[in-house]
C-alpha cells in the first residue's frame, strides 16, 4: 500500500512548518508534503496541517493576510468537502480569521509572550482528532504565543458547548479546569476547538513539540496519530 | 481625482487591550494623575482610484471588513478625503 499524504503549508514567516513536517514523518505510512501558499494544488493530501509560526510578520492581526493566500481558497474547499484540517497555533488563527472556526484570538491577559509547558485534557474525545486520548488525561503539550486569548461572543460560546465544539481545554496538573491554569485569558479556559461537522480542529498549544521523548513529551502523538487512523480507514 | 481612505481599527470595548493598558500605567507612572485611561489602535490610509465617492465608499467599507478589521473583535470608522 502507498503512503498517505499529509499537506503542510508554508506560509511566508511559518516557523514550525518543519518541526511539523518532522512530527509527521514519524508515523509509518504517513507522508509529509510541502505546500506553499502559492500553490493552487494540494497534490493529493487526505489531510492539511496549517503550522504554527508568524505568516506574514503577523501584520495587520495574525493569520489575517495568509488567510488571502492562494492555497488558502484550496484548503477551505477541501474543508467543505469534509476532508480534515488541522491549524496548530498561527494555524489556528488562519482558520478563525477565513472563517472555518468561530471567533478570535487576541494578546494574552498578561501581555506576555508564553512559552512554556502546559496542561490540557481533551474534553471532548470523540472527535477524529482526539478519539486517542482519554477524557480525564492530562496531555503535557508546550504553547508559544503572544495571541492566544480565545474571545467569542456569548451565543457562539453557547454554541460550541452545546454541539460539543470545544476540544482542548487547559487544565492544571490534576486535569481541573481552575482559572489559574488558564495561561492567556481564553474565554472557559479553550485551548482548541472544532468546527460543526468536525473535520476542523484548531488548537493553540503545539502537538509537534510533545511528539518525540528527547523532547520531554509524547503527548502530541496521539492527536496526530488519531487524526491519521481516521484519513487510513476512510 | 483618487480619493484616501482614512479608516481607524479599534478593539471593541469588551475586549481586553492590554497594549493600551501597559501605555496607561506607563503614563500614571510619569505623574499624569488625570489620565483616566488608553487604547491602541490602527490607522490605515488606502488610495482608492475612484473619481466617485460612493464607489469609494463602498470599496474603503468592504475592505475594512474583509481584511483591515475582524468585527469578532474590533470596531472600525472610515473617512474618506479626495486628493487635492
Amino acid at each position: 500500500m502507498s503512503d498517505i499524504t499529509v499537506g503542510i503549508v508554508v506560509f511566508p514567516g511559518s516557523n514550525c512548518d518543519h518541526d511539523t513536517e518532522h512530527a509527521v514523518a514519524s508515523f509509518p505510512g504517513i507522508r509529509p508534503v510541502m505546500l506553499w501558499h502559492n500553490d493552487h494544488n494540494l497534490q493529493g493530501a487526505k489531510a492539511i496541517i496549517l503550522p504554527g509560526g508568524f505568516s506574514y510578520g503577523d501584520y495587520l492581526r495574525a493569520g489575517s493576510i495568509a488567510r488571502f493566500s492562494p492555497v488558502m481558497k484550496e484548503v477551505i474547499e477541501f474543508a467543505g468537502k469534509g476532508f480534515p484540517v488541522l491549524g496548530i497555533c498561527n494555524g489556528f488563527q488562519v482558520l478563525l480569521e477565513s472563517g472555518l472556526l468561530e471567533g478570535a484570538l487576541s494578546r494574552n491577559r498578561d501581555k506576555k509572550f508564553l512559552c512554556s509547558k502546559t496542561c490540557i485534557r481533551a474534553v471532548n474525545g470523540s472527535t477524529i482528532f482526539t478519539s486517542l486520548y482519554p477524557e480525564d488525561e492530562v496531555l503535557s503539550i508546550p504553547i508559544a504565543h503572544g495571541e492566544g486569548n480565545y474571545f467569542a461572543p456569548p451565543e457562539v460560546i453557547e454554541s460550541l458547548e452545546e454541539h460539543e465544539q470545544i476540544v482542548f481545554k487547559y487544565t492544571d496538573a490534576e486535569g481541573k479546569i481552575t482559572e489559574e491554569a488558564n495561561p492567556n485569558g481564553s474565554l472557559k479556559n479553550i485551548a482548541g476547538i472544532v468546527n460543526r461537522q468536525g473535520n476542523v480542529l484548531g488548537l493553540m498549544p503545539h502537538p509537534e513539540r510533545a511528539s518525540e521523548k528527547l523532547l520531554g513529551s509524547l503527548d502530541g502523538r496521539g492527536l496526530f496519530e488519531s487524526l491519521f487512523l481516521h484519513i487510513a480507514e476512510v | 481625482m483618487p480619493y484616501i481612505a482614512k479608516i481607524k481599527v479599534t478593539l471593541r470595548q469588551s475586549i481586553l487591550d492590554v497594549q493600551g493598558k501597559a501605555v496607561d500605567h506607563a503614563l500614571k507612572n510619569l505623574g499624569y494623575r488625570g489620565v483616566e485611561s488608553a487604547r491602541i489602535g490602527k490607522y490605515i490610509e488606502v488610495t482608492i482610484n475612484e473619481t466617485e465617492f460612493a464607489e469609494a465608499e463602498r470599496i474603503g467599507n468592504e475592505i475594512s471588513l474583509k481584511l483591515l478589521s475582524n468585527p469578532v473583535m474590533e470596531n472600525y470608522s472610515l473617512e474618506l478625503e479626495q486628493v487635492k
